[in-house]
């Protein structure tokens, strides 16, 4: 019974505030990193150097009035956001935080679920968010958040491809789609996968960006362009549940880039033996550092970059990532059947 | 006992959705509840045991094609019902038809059923829940042809449609 | 209902969206509606107006120095280039000779602010096509401007600061090397703002290509400034028909190739360079003597009318003004704005591009709507 229920049960809590406040503290960030690239200061006025600015964003958005366009299809602009929002939470149930520990004598794995098709699961389940994005946009009943709708869908869809494509090329090394296996296949051999395959690596970051509609390829709400895109009539806590969608998504990318790639909860050269005195560091905090340094890198591209036009972006992924990622993949297989002979 | 009762809720949320697909007045809607329809069929996938299945039934049909429908739902003006449905006797004889090919093929199923019974099907594979490895054996092996041709057939469909978009190639 | 043969089976009308009068985007209260299909722009409609304040009637019942202040509120992000075009022109008016000093402060001022502007210019086009952080930079270089022109004349935004016959004051002690020592910062920064920019290959797929104009089309539509130098034509009021002091200046002028948004915007970027030139030269050679010429104690110009016209950072700005001989103010006063002409060439511009594309030809054609719709 406690095995079954109380420790899942457990879990889902601790991950579920670990995500909304990392998801609150990652806007800080982001409006922090942003502001020294820019050299600015950045919140300074909530608590000592803003860190209490998440608390009052909170605060300001939940008392909002909540505004519902006259024209819009009411029920499906209510619906929307939670679309959005469910299916970039509940990614998180298949993300191994770290390994095993004991608690009080008794094993604990640091993960809700481990599906023997995780990696699978994580890609049906972001399928399943564009909905929100699409149906925000139409619901609403006006002309820019449908445009923002129409370019998030083809944009999600395209990348989607590439993004579930690099997928394959690392299964065909880890020889699983669990999760965990992937980060113990990653120890067994001794070598990141990020040194594997690069080239997968750099197509799956590039999709992640477009995936999460971050800079450089924010089209779907792109500011100076379409206003805010498909969440443009949103006010107050619907809206703030669009924005906690994105911020879960971009974590959810970027834990999935750090187990795919950067050997999840493992220790930096998990294979030398010397530097087993970094083993004191608890698992869970090699796994955040690592994710954090990914995020690290959505703040800083779009603190540099300008922003692709919808038919370069379109073209990018259809004609330089999709080819890629399949030539990364025949390439592999190949590799990998001639490696096993 | 569970298994049974988590059967009849997931067939009865099927066929409930498939109704209000067909029922609701906004083409979007119904799109929707299309959606939700292929969710639960994915969850009659995991209570056989199929989780592979079912999270390629939510990638391919509710993640993927079905977003293409809302697309195209949303982009064409569907306001105006097309010629066919201001017929009323043309609508009846389509119905009428549609029913007797489905009716016939029910019966046929019984028929042969009442022939031959438990014929025609592979025997039952041993199949735990990483059965991963299992479908992909099957489908590059003895599924090889019906696989390719399906594929081929995609490839043909996909060809057709960007001929018939794009006249000036 | 009746069948309707000449419909398409399906229904792809023409989107029309109205950018603006309300969008982050339009620099102001520009409306453009735009009648898409699909993304792509099949037409454009510019739509001005909303700053209308009425400047040139309201100039007909001021005196020639209050109308000074008027200018300001043209070309708000450049308002000493459009103090100077006028008194110049009034000057031209009365016959007035001003000292050679205060000439040699106006070209400094009207440099500097050629600088301020174009820092606006590239911060927001950078923006629009989405490179926020050149935005902060680009204000970071124009708040230095801006404090030296409050050091000057008190003002940062609407200055005031040309008077008709000369200038307010002469210069504040050490002004001089402070604007040398920002000219030495303004080149430093340049680097930095190109780094980002210049070789980007997103920032090159955003800008090549795309509103092209031809030099023939470009005269055609009356561009004028650097959209019109991007195309290719050598026209600068500052060379073809010098005022203050550029007769004694050295410096060149940048003409594009193509005529697109990425010529236009290297053109800005040595105007830039060469503002920082004409700077360096004008404080070398700065003449003693007094700053205010020989003026009437009432300003009265005889009957006459005269158009002068300088080469403001949006383009040729010129005045013309009618005096009736018996009034303190002028009988009738015309500005040409060159954001006004240059903005009749967005339509053409658009056309054949997409949605994204409209808002880099907005930001590429540099318009004030202070200006516009003055």
């Amino acid at each position: 019974m406690i095995d079954l229920l109380v420790i899942p049960l457990i879990k889902i809590v601790i991950v579920l505030t670990g995500v909304l406040i990392t998801v609150m503290y990652l806007v800080l960030l982001e409006r922090k990193v942003q502001a020294w690239v820019q050299v600015r200061l950045g919140p300074m006025r909530v608590g000592p150097h803003g860190v209490l600015q998440p608390i009052a964003d909170v605060l300001k958005l939940f008392v909002k009035e909540d505004i519902t366009p006259v024209r819009a299809d009411k029920v499906v602009f209510t619906l929307a956001p939670i679309i959005v929002l469910v299916p970039a939470i509940i990614a998180f149930a298949v993300i191994p935080f770290g390994d095993q520990v004991s608690i009080f004598g008794k094993p604990v794995p640091l993960h809700i679920a481990d599906l023997n098709v995780g990696l699978l699961y994580i890609v049906a389940v972001a399928s399943i968010g564009i909905y929100g994005i699409i149906l925000g946009g139409w619901s609403s009943n006006s002309k820019y958040p449908l445009l923002g709708a129409l370019r998030a869908s083809a944009q999600l869809i395209s990348y989607e491809v590439a993004v579930t494509l690099t997928f394959v090329s690392v299964i065909l090394v880890s020889g699983s789609l669990s999760m965990v296996d992937i980060v113990t296949a990653q120890k067994a051999n001794g070598v990141w996968f990020a040194f594997v395959q690069p080239l997968a690596l750099s197509i799956y970051f590039v999709g992640a960006l477009a995936e999460t509609n971050r800079s450089p390829f924010d089209l779907p709400e792109a500011e100076q362009e379409l206003v805010a895109g498909f969440h443009t009539e949103y006010s107050g806590m619907r809206f703030a549940l669009f924005f906690l969608a994105e911020y879960a998504n971009m974590i959810v990318v970027s834990a999935v880039a750090t187990t795919l790639f950067f050997g999840g909860w493992l220790r930096p050269f998990p294979s030398v033996a010397f530097l087993h005195f970094l083993d004191f560091v608890p698992t869970w905090i090699w796994f955040v550092v690592k994710t954090f340094l990914v995020l690290y890198l959505f703040l800083w591209i779009r603190a540099t970059l300008p922003r692709y036009r919808y038919d370069q972006l379109m073209r990018l992924g259809w004609k330089v990532l999709i080819p890629l990622a399949i030539a990364n993949i025949i390439v592999t297989a190949a590799v990998k059947v001639a490696l096993s002979d | 006992m569970g298994q049974a009762i988590a059967f009849y809720t997931l067939a009865a949320c099927i066929l409930g959705f498939g109704v209000l697909v067909i029922t609701a007045k906004n083409t979007v809607h119904s799109v929707m509840f299309l959606v939700v329809n292929f969710l639960f069929v994915a969850g009659l996938y995991v209570l056989l045991g199929a989780q592979f299945l079912a999270v390629i039934q939510v990638v391919v049909y509710a993640g993927g094609i079905v977003v293409l429908y809302l697309f195209v739902v949303m982009l064409v003006n569907l306001k105006r019902p097309p010629e066919a449905h201001q017929d009323r006797r043309r609508r009846g004889r389509l119905g009428v038809t549609c029913s007797l090919v489905v009716l016939a093929e029910l019966v046929a199923i019984a028929a042969y059923k009442y022939v031959s019974p438990a014929a025609g099907l592979p025997p039952a594979l041993p199949m735990g829940p990483d059965n991963v490895a299992q479908v992909g054996m099957l489908l590059y092996t003895d599924y090889l042809i019906p696989f390719e041709l399906a594929s081929m057939l995609l490839l043909v469909a996909m060809v057709g449609a960007i001929v018939l978009a794009k006249r000036d190639l | 209902m009746e069948p309707d043969v000449a419909r398409p089976m399906f229904d792809t009308d023409e989107l029309v969206i109205n950018m603006g009068p309300q969008h982050p985007a339009t620099h102001g209260v520009l409306r453009v509606v735009l009648k898409l299909d699909g993304e792509k722009v099949v037409d454009a409609d510019v739509v001005i107006g909303y700053l209308h304040r009425g400047v040139e009637k309201l100039s007909e019942n001021r005196d020639w120095t209050q109308i000074v202040l008027l200018t300001d509120r043209l070309d708000y992000v450049a308002s000493a280039a459009a103090n100077l075009a006028y008194v110049e022109t009034v000057e031209k008016l009365l016959s007035l000779e001003v000292p050679r000093r205060a000439r040699y402060i106006r070209t400094i001022l009207a440099e500097l602010q050629r600088l301020a502007s174009h820092l606006v210019w590239l911060g927001s086009h950078a923006m629009d096509i989405g490179a926020v952080t050149v935005f902060l930079y680009c204000l970071r270089e124009r708040e230095l401007i801006l404090d030296l022109f409050e050091e000057y004349c008190g003002a940062r935004l609407t200055y005031n600061s040309m008077r008709i016959g000369g200038l307010p004051q002469d210069l504040p002690p050490n002004w001089d090397k402070k604007v040398l020592q920002f000219c030495d910062i303004q080149l430093e920064k340049l680097v930095e703002y190109e780094t980002l920019l210049t070789h980007n290959r997103i920032w090159l797929e955003r800008t090549k290509g795309i509103g092209v104009i031809s030099a023939a089309d470009a005269i055609a539509v009356g561009l004028c400034g650097p959209p019109l130098r991007g195309s290719g034509v050598v026209r600068d009021v500052r060379k073809d028909e010098p005022y203050a002091a550029y007769a004694e200046m050295e410096f060149d002028v940048p003409v594009g190739t193509n005529g697109d948004t990425y010529d236009r915007y290297l053109v800005r970027l040595e105007e830039i360079r060469q503002s920082v030139r004409i700077i360096r030269q004008a404080l070398g050679g700065l003449p003693e003597g007094p700053v205010m010429g020989k003026v009437p104690r009432l300003i009265k110009p005889p009957a006459g009318e005269t158009y002068h016209a300088n080469e403001s950072p949006k383009g040729e700005i010129g005045y013309f003004i009618a005096s009736d001989g018996k009034s303190t103010s002028p009988y009738r006063l015309r500005v040409r704005p060159p954001s006004f002409c240059n903005l009749q060439a967005l339509p053409q511009l658009v056309r054949g591009h997409l949605v994204a594309d409209v808002i880099a030809l907005i930001g590429t054609i540099d318009i004030v709507l202070g200006e516009v719709d003055r």
